[in-house]
């Protein structure tokens, strides 16, 4: 957790040496929590006062990486309770489980879909980001095999769920150099497990049944030089869990403890889909770092990963659609060209405006670096001069042959103007663009 | 085994509580009243303080039929959507929901433009019909709504219905017709905790209790800015619980208008087979929008599928369990 000039000031010897280059040990505490000067410039600080400042710089959840190059997963290291405090860095890690028992076809058949599993929205590519192979049959010599195969078949970082330690490293004799999460499932292996990520240099999730079991265990590892820990939140109802999950966030982040600091872990293993899908849309919004799932059906999967691009969207920087000319249904040159900003949610809702209007138009998406509509022509980016030359620049008057705009109604205020600027004829649509299909019926073709 | 590792929030306020529908004793007709709100503590976590009521459903339906159902609901709903009154009916029997929110679409002068005497003589069918609690919603369109609703509302006087929506501009003639009339009123405010607040003020100036307004914050469907409203209904209810009188009510999502307009939800599998089964789709849709909103702190859901309300009548079940 960081320290604040004040707590920092607390710590120095309080002399105001001057040693430092500063007038007051104050003056140097504030640069200190700025991270603006090196604690080695006062010549005064002992041993004890430099580790705290240490401990202190590290984050208060360690950041977890999984797998390698373009693929790897990184998880952890968040600093907020809620999304609008700051933002949420790392992103849901969405794997699914396969079982190392399946006959040959039916495993090949479940990694054909794992890979499936990936899809384009609002100009980003989400997908699948691990593959986590259990050892159900409980073999070690059956493990090897199917990891074979998966990695043979899917190019994502793996989670080994094995069953014994030596599973573990016969499976990292094969791939530990991809760096895949081990995974260990009781308490009682957890030493075991440990030597051998450490010996592999490998990340570890295991289970623990409570948070101070949990915490326990982690010390111990500390102890033994091992911190790439993911915790596995144990089988539960969902609100046992998601309190859990809330609390590991919480006194890492608000009471600085250092033995939950680590990326969680949920695995919902309900056979019934739409609960899994209910509860993993519950650990999404609420701190899992890595989730785990059985079913592979887009219909399931999609929807899931829409909502962790929705969630860990950075609230300070909103969603931007490219600006462009987006035909919306089958349109013709007579169709409604309609304007809006490129800020994605007014985009979004205007898109769905005129889709369920069902008459086909052109939307003039303008760049107003993000803004809605009337913050953009606040800031001069939504005004008559940036449209005309918008409408220049994408070549309209080549794309519709009636020469008219339909502009939003909160900047009717620009339509002489713009009209004078373009030479375009200018209409003003609805202010909301719940308007829009009522005005799209009323409004003449041509 | 070390002390125990916990770190619980002490919160100074509690949601106000709403009662919806009055029974017979209470001068409606209902057959039980409806509580929600009350909340001491975030969603679901029960260690932190009290969560008395868990949060409903309520069917959305219409008052005429609706020409652009996507094909999931059209199929689904195929012989009960067409007459509001067994619509009602089934969505509470069939479905489970908890209780109907009736939209008056067709008062809408550029729709049906149908009557008010017709809207007032609906309403009044579906709380013969049904001896649930019900929301009634205006077409959207201020002047018309005005007309309407206030005679909706003198009609049902006593029964202590929600109606909606009231907003910044246009909030006066429904407030005043709910307080008179002893009903609830939605307070709707576009993803903005500012003027949410503000909008609360104005109606409780007028007179309204504060226990007798609801928020609509404005939601998004998941994909279509789903973030927005779960942010600012994080932050409302934080500051609630943190001691704000004036957020302190508890909060409706229309979930099943927004979800079933998203693209996902509607576009059929053979235009884009990779996103699979169209159906459990726009089912899923619906399914994921209202699980964000309970984890934002929802207490009324509104809903469209029937498959997808029994989903989440048995997901909040599961939330509910205390430990």
């Amino acid at each position: 957790m960081a320290l604040s000039g004040l707590d920092i000031y607390k710590l120095l010897p309080k002399t105001n040496c001057k040693k430092c280059g500063f007038q007051t040990c104050l003056a140097f505490a504030m640069q200190l929590a700025k991270k603006a000067v090196s604690l080695d410039k006062c010549p005064s600080v002992g041993e004890s006062v430099r580790l705290k400042l240490e401990e202190a710089s590290l984050p208060a959840i360690r950041l977890v990486e999984i797998g390698t190059g373009d693929k790897r997963v990184a998880i952890g290291q968040e600093t907020v309770l809620f999304r609008h405090e700051e933002k949420f860095y790392h992103p849901t890690a969405v794997g699914l489980m396969v079982e190392d028992d399946l006959a040959a076809a039916e495993f090949g058949r479940t990694l054909e879909q794992v890979k499936a599993l990936t899809f384009e929205r609002v100009g980003q590519q989400i997908g699948v980001d691990l593959v986590a192979l259990h050892n159900k049959s409980g073999k070690t010599e059956r493990f090897v095999e199917q990891l074979k195969c998966v990695r043979a078949a899917v190019s994502l970082p793996l989670v080994l769920m094995v069953s014994s330690a030596e599973t573990l490293k016969a499976a990292l004799g094969l791939c530990a150099s991809e760096r895949p999460l081990a995974y260990c499932p009781k308490a009682a292996d957890l030493e075991a497990f440990i030597a051998v990520c450490k010996e592999f240099r490998v990340p570890l999730a295991f289970r623990a049944s409570c948070l101070e079991e949990f915490s326990a265990a982690t010390q111990k590892a500390a102890q033994a030089g091992f911190m790439d820990l993911v915790l596995d939140i144990p089988e539960n109802t969902t609100t046992e869990r998601l309190w859990q999950l809330t609390q590991i966030r919480r006194l890492s982040l608000k009471k600085g403890e250092r033995s939950l600091g680590f990326p969680t872990m949920v695995v919902v293993n309900t056979a019934v889909e739409s609960e899994a899908v209910c509860q993993a849309a519950a650990y999404i919004a609420k701190y899992a770092s890595i989730l785990l799932l059985r079913t592979t059906k887009p219909e399931h999967v999609l929807p899931l990963l829409t909502l962790r691009q929705n969630i860990f969207t950075d609230p300070q920087k909103p969603l931007q659609v490219e600006p462009n000319v987006y035909p919306v249904g089958a349109v013709s040159q007579d169709s409604p060209l309609l304007v809006t900003t490129n800020f994605s949610l007014t985009y979004y809702t205007v898109l769905g405006e005129i889709e369920s209007s069902r008459r086909p138009c052109y939307l003039l998406c303008m760049d107003t670096e993000g803004m809605s509509v009337l913050t953009a022509w606040a800031a001069e980016k939504f005004g008559a001069e940036q449209v005309a030359d918008t409408l220049t620049k994408f070549k309209l008057a080549d794309t519709v042959r009636h020469k008219s705009i339909v502009i939003p109604g909160y900047v009717a205020m620009m339509s002489g103007d713009l009209e004078d600027k373009s030479g375009w004829r200018v209409l003003v649509g609805p202010r909301e663009a719940s308007g829009l299909p009522a005005f799209l019926k009323n409004l003449p073709q041509g | 085994m070390a002390e125990e590792l916990k770190l619980v929030t002490t919160w100074s306020q509690s949601v106000h509580e709403m009662q919806l529908g009055a029974t017979r004793q209470e001068g409606g007709s209902r057959k039980a009243a409806l509580t929600v709100g009350g909340e001491g503590a975030l969603p679901f976590l029960f260690k932190e303080g009290a969560l008395p009521h868990k949060p409903l459903i309520a069917a959305e339906i219409f008052d005429v039929p609706q020409d652009d159902e996507p094909e999931a609901l059209r199929r689904d709903l195929k012989g009960i959507s067409g007459d509001p009154v067994s619509w009602a009916k089934a969505m509470i029997a069939d479905a489970g929901a908890d209780l109907v929110s009736l939209k008056l679409a067709g008062i809408h002068p550029d729709g049906a433009n149908t009557s008010a005497g017709q809207a007032v003589s609906l309403v009044k069918k579906i709380l013969a019909a049904v001896d649930r609690p019900l929301i009634v919603l205006g077409c959207g369109e201020a002047a018309r709504d005005n007309e309407v609703l206030p005679l909706v509302s003198e009609a049902t006087k006593g029964e202590r219905l929600l109606f909606g929506d009231a907003v910044q501009e246009n909030y006066k003639t429904l407030t005043a017709a709910c307080i008179a009339d002893g009903h609830n009123i939605i307070a709707e405010s576009p993803i903005d905790v500012n003027i949410a607040k503000q909008l609360n003020i104005l109606i409780s100036d007028l007179g309204m209790p504060a226990n007798r307004i609801i928020i609509n914050p404005t939601i998004g469907a998941l994909g279509y800015g789903l973030e927005y409203a779960y942010s600012i209904m994080e932050r409302a209810r934080n500051a609630a619980l943190s001691g704000d009188k004036m957020l302190a009510m508890p909060f409706i999502c229309f979930v099943g208008q927004e979800s079933w307009r998203a693209k996902e939800a509607r576009v059929p599998a053979s235009e884009s087979p990779a996103w699979g089964d169209a159906a459990e789709r726009g089912i899923m849709w619906e399914v994921v929008t209202a699980m964000s909103c309970l984890q934002a702190g929802a207490d009324i859901l509104t809903m469209r599928h029937p498959r997808a309300i029994k989903i989440i009548k048995s997901e909040i079940q599961e939330l509910m369990k205390r430990p």
